[in-house]
């Protein structure tokens, strides 16, 4: 580990002795999840529960003329058969756009469909029954009658005259477009030796959480109350909408998060059918269960990507880039996705193309198209797999034509490590990146001379592998610049409230949420860390919105760098009131003490001087021994946000080395490297392999992941089967490595790490084929990169 | 994703099983391993009413050599079908076959007959009977009934088998001294069903094939033996000679298309696997029979 720049000199509370901060230490509920003890949405049975399954759409658009559920309504175990209008007058409808994304415009979504369905999977009738098998017993005697209007499914003719418009009250199709030019675009191209275009195609796909999207919803009539038990990533975000849309105020709703089986990115939206379980339970004044099955997930998961993105370069002789240029299109589906949008991808593309690069002339266009097929939102590492993955492939196509290898085209153009801070082109500020040190720790860890060699000697006896380099930036630790300027109630600072208990434990109180990432785990290590006392004394609680502090959760690499500050300053201040209550009972002075090993010890020659156990005894049991006027507290609460960065960017780089069969089409990935800066890191096992799950995700997309939509807009791959995950036969190994520069913005210095993997893999792997191709004279530039894709750029078919 | 309510039977012999069939008729589906029939059910694309079980009948199991046959009960599981040194010994294709279908924890429960029943077009074990030359045993209530694999196998989940009688064992010719098998497949993931795979078992002599049986599945709505292998018998073996033959093989094959693959590329991929599996059985032979 390299580390660039510590934030001072000086020891800071993290290099405390014993400091867990850097050390990899099993996670807190490891053995809870292990052995099967862990508490699932699925787990949850409550007294009176009922089960909803959805009748959902078969056609992409048709108009509802009318749905007979009285055969329905006499099978067994119906409680209910719900229909959207009836729903209607319980929960009100939502429109998904913010105020900063200027002129984003959709129409208002139902929970369930009313008139009209505008994609497959879209819910039109709830069944509830006493079980899921005979709900969906009855959910088959439901009979709807549609009329199939014509559905708008290709994005390229989405904007035709001629193209029936989705909502016609919105005048067009087109959702949003984005507009970006600065530095002099057409001169810098003018100035350039060499032009470069690409068209970039990239497949929609989708999260597939091991864990569907779940939820129970408990309005309880007496307390005026609705509690939600939902597999989420943001309960304070769904506690606001769920109570806004059913006329409640926030305090009657509560959302538990217990465990969750994974989120990426899935769950930290409002579904229409999961808005549409609560306003049931408080309709039929009783538990709902809602379990997504996985056909149902595939139909209506937030699906993502999809984009089609032409890119331009120009570069000179000398290798110096001097624009670029770039048009995206994109189709999110027939609504844009609440609260937080459909057009943050696109937008994130603009923002991103050319990140890492000293090049200041960038022009960009990018539209956001309304089609039906399934929503579209964000999902892990949100635009960054095609900023990326443009960026990089015409850095490469550029480093071709002039005839300049991968690596010295990037050590020619990345930003120099001390040139910051400074900003992008579209106005991103960077405050400490280090793209040159990565890259060089990456030429060092894949000996990257070493495998050119191999490569060139295996291509004598016809076994094509490649090379492949992808530079990134990734967003994190994001301020209310996401959302909340635009007008989303999703908060961006979180809150930890850390107490010691009556025998020296510590309880801690985290508004960020765990799915699998660790966020108990960096929690607990910090406390334990700043305190002074051992991990297993530190119990987290988070995912209760009556029992934390109010935040913004888990998502956009955020939980570490805002939560974990929340949780230092939060400690620093619990550990300066033990001392002043220790310095009370032993007669000593707050300076002359410190806490170590679960004791109150002398800071100088660590002799231990009072048990914390000992200590809460008297705060607790017999305050009257203490010195008059003391009044302990031996509970703080803190806060924290950025305010000196909307986010903090970190950096990185990714190669792929892998072998192509140019006659079967078939690639074989042989190993991954990644070099990444996420500022300090707290626990480096936790870090690594969230890059490496982060780089399988971006595997998938590169090699497997694709929702295959036929021409009338039907889902045909949604299954298991059919849909192809990355699975662990496949995977190749992948090494990780780190520079680190922390931020300066928080005295825990770290940045976000949950995206990095996924930000650039992909990118590596189409440069790699496109280097192994090269003898072919072949360009890929689409991905899932199939065989049949593969065979067919290659003429063999 | 839940099944439609069914009916459960365990039968206690086969004689149960078959007056249970002959009651039930087409209602009825006979439960083995499960592995694609339970799926089915939980989406509702079968909806059985009842369910027979012959998961305890003992005398469709096992695995035995007599004489030159290798007889295979119907209720061996994958699993069994990679651990038997009988298979390994006289049907080594099985062997190799075997690590292709899905996972290990399908392959602790997915059945050899069931796999045979359910005549999947993809699926691997069918196109090693055809390759194999091996005879399928089917049981009705007039007795046992011989089938031999080319004539088993009828289209996309269609076999010869009828609906009132159950598949019993499978009997296969054992291996003789110069025979050499291959098995290989394009998935795009280890487990998946294959995009185009071969199947194939020769008798290799002086550098040449005197038998050559290649089954191809996944190109078609059954396996399928290669025609253009008869090209290759009793001849000297040139490259000129496997490329002709494989590309008269892809002539041969009309495709069907899917998600990953369309017809062209199905053909294609038959035609490589073609060749290198001609390849393979050559150089296998060579290295077993020396010389030659």
């Amino acid at each position: 580990m390299i580390v660039a720049r510590r934030q001072a000199e000086r020891l800071s509370v993290l290099d405390r002795p014993n400091s867990y901060i850097g050390k990899t230490v099993p996670r807190p509920n490891l053995d809870r999840l292990m052995q099967g003890r862990g508490l699932y949405v699925s787990d949850i049975e409550l007294p009176r529960m009922a089960h909803v399954v959805f009748l959902r759409s078969p056609h992409a658009h048709a108009k509802i003329v009318a749905i007979d559920a009285s055969a329905a309504k006499r099978m067994p175990g119906v409680i209910a058969i719900v229909t959207g209008r009836e729903l209607a007058a319980v929960i009100t409808p939502w429109v998904g756009v913010l105020s900063h994304l200027k002129r984003l415009k959709s129409a208002p979504q139902y929970a369930m469909a009313i008139d009209r369905v505008c994609w497959q999977g879209e819910a039109v009738a709830a069944v509830v029954a006493t079980s899921r098998a005979l709900a969906e017993d009855a959910g088959e005697q439901v009979l709807v009658d549609y009329e199939e209007l014509e559905a708008v499914t290709d994005m390229q003719t989405a904007l035709d005259p001629k193209t029936p418009v989705i909502h016609p009250a919105l005048g067009d199709n087109l959702a949003f477009e984005r507009l970006h030019d600065t530095g002099n675009v057409d001169q810098a191209f003018e100035a350039a030796d060499e032009v470069v275009e690409a068209e970039f195609v990239f497949g929609r796909h989708t999260g597939v959480t091991l864990e569907p999207r779940s939820v129970v919803a408990d309005w309880n009539s007496a307390e005026g109350r609705l509690t939600i038990y939902q597999g989420t990533q943001a309960p304070h975000m769904v506690q606001n909408i769920a109570a806004l849309h059913l006329g409640l105020r926030e305090q009657q709703v509560r959302v538990v998060c217990k465990d969750v089986g994974g989120s990426f990115g899935i769950k930290v939206h409002i579904y229409a059918d999961e808005m549409a379980t609560y306003a049931l339970s408080k309709l039929l004044r009783r538990p709902i269960k809602f379990v997504a099955d996985r056909v149902e997930s595939f139909n209506t998961d937030i699906h993502a990507r999809d984009h089609r993105c032409k890119g331009r370069i120009g570069v000179r002789r000398d290798g110096a880039i001097t624009a670029f240029k770039i048009d995206d299109l994109t189709g999110i589906g027939p609504y844009s996705m609440y609260p937080r949008t459909s057009a943050i991808e696109a937008n994130q593309v603009v923002n991103l193309v050319g990140g890492p690069y000293t090049t200041k002339s960038y022009r960009a266009r990018a539209r956001v198209v309304f089609q039906n097929k399934n929503v579209m939102c964000q999902y892990r590492a949100v635009g960054h797999p095609i900023a990326c993955a443009v960026t990089e492939g015409l850095v490469d196509l550029a480093a071709i034509r002039i005839g300049m290898d991968p690596v010295q085209i990037r050590k020619r153009n990345l930003i120099a490590d001390d040139a910051y801070p400074c900003a992008s082109p579209t106005g991103l500020r960077f405050e400490q990146l280090s793209h040159q040190a990565c890259l060089t720790k990456l030429v060092e860890m894949m000996d990257y001379a070493g495998l050119r060699a191999e490569q060139a000697t295996l291509r004598r006896t016809n076994i094509y592998r490649g090379i492949g380099v992808a530079s990134f930036i990734e967003v994190t630790n994001p301020s209310a610049a996401f959302y909340g300027v635009g007008g989303a109630r999703i908060s961006s600072q979180d809150g930890v409230a850390v107490r010691l208990d009556a025998q020296g434990s510590v309880i801690c109180q985290t508004s960020i949420t765990e799915q699998g990432q660790g966020s108990e785990a960096l929690t607990a290590q910090i406390v334990a860390t700043v305190l002074g006392v051992a991990m297993e004394r530190v119990r987290v609680i988070l995912g209760d919105t009556d029992n934390t502090p109010y935040g913004g959760g888990t998502w956009a690499s955020r939980g570490a760098g805002i939560g974990g500050e929340a949780a230092l300053q939060a400690a620093k201040v619990l550990r300066k009131n033990i001392l002043d209550v220790a310095a009370a009972i032993l007669q000593s002075n707050p300076a002359e003490l410190d806490i170590a090993g679960n004791a109150v010890v002398n800071a100088g020659d660590r002799e231990p001087r009072i048990e914390l156990s000992e200590l809460a005894r008297i705060v607790y049991f017999r305050p009257d021994t203490l010195p008059p006027g003391i009044q302990p507290e031996l509970m703080a609460t803190r806060h924290f946000v950025p305010r000196e960065y909307p986010f903090a960017f970190t950096n990185g780089v990714q190669a792929s080395w892998l072998e192509v069969d140019p006659e079967t089409g078939f690639i074989r990935l042989l190993k991954h490297w990644v070099v990444e800066d996420c500022g300090t890191i707290i626990n480096p096992q936790l870090v690594d392999e969230q890059i490496r799950g982060g780089v399988v995700q971006g595997l998938g997309a590169a090699l497997f992941e694709k929702c295959v939509y036929d021409e009338r807009g039907q889902l045909t791959n949604a299954n298991m089967a059919d849909y192809l995950v990355p699975m662990a036969g496949e995977m190749p190994d992948i090494d990780v490595g780190h520079v680190v520069s922390p931020t300066r913005e928080s005295e825990l210095g770290a940045k976000g790490a949950g995206e990095a993997g996924t930000a650039g893999a992909a990118a590596a792997v189409i440069n790699a084929v496109n280097d192994a191709l090269g003898p072919f004279g072949t360009l890929v530039t689409e991905i899932p990169l199939t065989p049949q894709v593969i065979l067919t750029a290659l003429g063999r078919l | 994703m839940k099944a439609s309510a069914f009916d459960y039977a365990r039968v206690a012999s086969i004689h149960h099983a078959l007056e249970m069939l002959s009651l039930h008729g087409e209602q009825a589906k006979l439960l083995s391993g499960g592995q694609s029939l339970l799926p089915a059910m939980n989406l509702r694309l079968v909806s059985p009413q009842i369910l027979i079980d012959i998961g305890d009948l003992a005398e469709l199991r096992g695995i035995a050599v007599d004489s030159d046959v290798l007889r295979i009960g119907a209720l061996t599981r994958h699993v069994e079908l990679l651990t038997s040194h009988l298979v390994a010994a006289h049907a080594p294709l099985l062997s190799d076959a075997v690590k292709h279908i899905a996972h290990p924890a399908i392959r602790n429960r997915g059945t050899l007959g069931g796999s045979l029943a359910h005549a999947d077009p993809a699926a691997e074990l069918p196109a090693c009977m055809l390759a194999l030359n091996a005879t399928i045993i089917a049981c009705g209530r007039d007795g046992e009934r011989r089938i031999a694999a080319a004539e088993f196998f009828q289209g996309i989940y269609a076999t010869a088998l009828r609906p009132d009688e159950l598949l019993a064992a499978v009997e296969l010719p054992i291996a003789r001294q110069n025979s050499v098998d291959f098995f290989q497949e394009f998935a795009r993931r280890h487990g998946d069903y294959a995009l185009a795979g071969v199947a194939a078992r020769a008798s290799v002599a002086s550098g040449g094939f005197s038998k050559l049986r290649m089954a191809f599945f996944a190109i078609a709505d059954r396996p399928v033996l290669a025609n253009a292998a008869a090209k290759l018998l009793n001849v000297a073996i040139t490259p000129e000679l496997i490329a002709d033959a494989s590309v008269a093989f892809g002539n041969e094959l009309n495709p069907p298309e899917d998600q990953q693959a369309s017809s062209s590329m199905r053909r294609h991929l038959a035609s490589v696997l073609f060749r290198r599996c001609v390849e393979a059985l050559l150089a296998r032979g060579r290295l077993y029979g020396g010389a030659g």
